[in-house]
């Protein structure tokens, strides 16, 4: 190994740390909980993107699907817990491992598939699912279900009173989704998915099992999103299937990893932080006359950035390696 | 259940799986034409929806007649979308196939905002049109008009768009094209010009359909949505690429959803087209009718 590379990955994680510090703090200055809900939501869509980044992004399979593991880690959590009393943490967990589980089930059959059928597969699976859930009369069907609130608990992690045990909570799970990135980054499964990613076949014909490893990395990714599922379960206290399962999900998803670059350790996060309050500001100051201006920014803005910069945004700082890791 | 309801309902089905095909046929045309999902497919369906709606509030232009009004400014539009956004994104350099999904993914967002902010999110819909709420009999089966003389005209573009891609100079220029873009460019045919009339093309197509589905069917800005992943669904059931495809496609969706309907609660039609789907390509990877 090259000590270039080495250096730019030892550079990568005292950054992270930094950033991770620098954010701890600021909701201790910020008390706006407006400000601090955006903060929490952008957190969690870096997590989200960044786990859906290992797997379309690193992998190559380009999945529009994921809201279903979303899904189905905020249902198992939420289910769980007003049914049995089973403890959130537990749900996560669990959601997370079911969440796994069904990606590697489902990519038995889908990853022979390739290009657009293999996204409308991810795209169709998870909108079956969306109707199953629909139909469910025990899961809450169209109505949804809503968690009980009484009152700060870290046990039964709900804080009905302050944003910041969810602000550090998200904080957490975007550190692990990164940190999870770096380090298979330079595994043998990291350079086995960018070698899938760029040619299976002729990765196939090097000896990596291209199978395996598209299913190793949509095990870790549906796992991830799926704990950020439980935690948006648990931070809205409220689920129903067309918020937490809809076609609306897996392309908030996609979007700050594409925005920011796909592909890449920084585009999620990068992509998140500028994507999601912009999302929010126009939503409150444009969205509430329900004029569809802050369609239209949006649109826009996901035009602009795909046709101007392709390889995203993380280019423009010097902290992406960008080609180096090939 | 008795034999006759379930001709009558296969029957239907029938109908509007012709309808299906014609709405995703222009999608069939412009993949297999360079290799782009258009992923703003539903929302040009919508905004021919609403052309036809304001045809007939401003001018009373009967649906019918505005078709191929709507067609030819769908036609405009389909190949401005070309040439102002869909012409850079397949230069990217890198992430060539995202920069195809996203930044049509974008236009339709675009769309979808432009149209609610002009035509507000309320659900729309022609009244007393010539054919609207009529039913022929046919040997003791109801048919609804509208969507017979929908599956009538699907037939007919059909037709028509094979003499076109067979007969034509065009049409062997967009054959030529699509298989090979840099020998084409070689014996002097330009391909940015082939590729914005094909755009056009399939756009004008989903125009055809968009007239037709607004007889008898709500006008809201997101009613692209619904009918854009059946479109996906049976452009890819087909083959992608395969205009032929498109048309089988939308015939076998129109009969699995009708299946699905009589056997499942009318919410979960959907997924009887979705799992037809994926048995399909788990067995055929490429489709039905998919080479390459």
């Amino acid at each position: 190994m090259d000590t270039n590379f080495a250096r730019s990955r030892r550079r990568d994680l005292i950054v992270a740390f930094c950033l991770a510090a620098t954010a701890a703090v600021v909701p201790l200055f910020v008390k706006d909980s407006y400000v601090q809900n955006i903060m929490v939501l952008t957190l969690m869509w870096g997590a989200l993107s960044q786990s859906w980044n290992i797997l379309s992004g690193y992998c190559g399979q380009i999945s529009l699907g994921h809201a279903l593991y979303f899904g189905i880690g905020a249902y198992t959590t939420t289910l769980l817990f007003t049914k049995f009393g089973v403890l959130p943490w537990f749900g996560m967990l669990g959601g997370g491992v079911i969440s796994a589980v069904i990606a590697m089930a489902l990519g038995y059959p889908c990853f022979r598939l390739r290009g657009h059928y293999f996204v409308i597969a991810t795209i169709v699976i998870a909108e079956i699912g969306l109707l199953l859930f629909h139909n469910w009369d025990w899961a809450g069907a169209a109505m949804g279900i809503e968690i009980p609130v009484r009152g700060d608990s870290w046990l039964k992690f709900q804080f009905p009173r302050s944003k910041l045990p969810y602000f550090y909570f998200a904080l957490a799970l975007a550190c692990v989704a990164w940190f999870v990135t770096w380090w298979l980054e330079d595994s043998k499964w990291g350079y086995w998915w960018r070698a899938v990613k760029d040619n299976p076949d002729a990765a196939e014909s090097l000896g990596v099992v291209v199978f395996n490893s598209k299913m190793g990395a949509a095990a870790v990714s549906a796992f991830l999103v799926a704990v950020g599922g439980s935690f948006y379960a648990q931070f809205v206290s409220y689920i129903d299937p067309e918020s937490i399962m809809g076609f609306h999900i897996s392309l908030l998803m996609a979007l700050p990893a594409v925005l920011g670059g796909i592909g890449t350790l920084w585009g999620p996060m990068l992509g998140a932080v500028i994507l999601i309050p912009l999302t929010e500001l126009t939503r409150s100051y444009a969205g509430g006359s329900g004029r569809g201006v802050d369609l239209i920014v949006y649109g826009g803005l996901i035009i602009a950035i795909s046709l101007a910069r392709p390889q995203g945004l993380v280019g423009l700082f010097s902290l992406g390696r960008k080609e180096a890791a090939r | 259940m008795t034999a006759e309801t379930i001709i009558q309902s296969l029957a239907s089905g029938l109908l509007m799986g012709l309808l299906y095909g014609l709405i995703a046929v222009g999608l069939a045309l412009i993949f297999g034409l360079m290799d782009v999902v258009n992923f703003a497919h539903g929302e040009f369906l919508m905004i021919a929806m609403y052309a036809t709606f304001f045809l007939f509030v401003f001018f009373a232009i009967d649906p019918l007649l505005a078709a191929p009004l709507v067609a030819a400014a769908l036609f405009v539009f389909g190949a401005l979308a070309y040439l102002l956004i869909v012409r850079f994104a397949v230069r990217a350099k890198a992430n060539a196939g995202m920069v195809q999904i996203f930044s049509t993914f974008g236009l339709a967002i675009v769309m979808r905002g432009v149209a609610q902010f002009f035509f507000t999110p309320d659900y729309r819909s022609v009244t007393h049109s010539w054919l609207g709420g009529k039913t022929v009999s046919v040997a003791g089966i109801f048919l609804p008009v509208p969507q017979l003389v929908g599956a009538l005209v699907a037939i007919a573009a059909f037709g028509a768009l094979y003499l076109f891609i067979n007969r034509t100079d065009f049409g062997r220029a967009l054959e030529a094209t699509r298989e090979d873009a840099g020998a084409v460019a070689l014996v002097g045919i330009d391909k940015n010009k082939v590729f914005a009339l094909g755009w056009g093309l399939g756009a004008a197509l989903v125009g055809l359909a968009g007239a037709v589905m607004a007889i008898f069917f709500y006008i809201y800005p997101d009613v692209g949505a619904s009918f854009a992943l059946i479109a996906y669904v049976t452009v890819a059931l087909g083959g992608f690429g395969s205009v032929f495809g498109a048309f089988a496609g939308g015939i076998i969706v129109g009969l699995v959803e009708a299946t699905t309907a009589m056997l499942l609660p009318p919410s979960l039609k959907a997924v009887g087209i979705y799992a037809v789907y994926l048995l399909v390509v788990f067995i055929r990877p490429r489709g039905l009718f998919g080479s390459m």
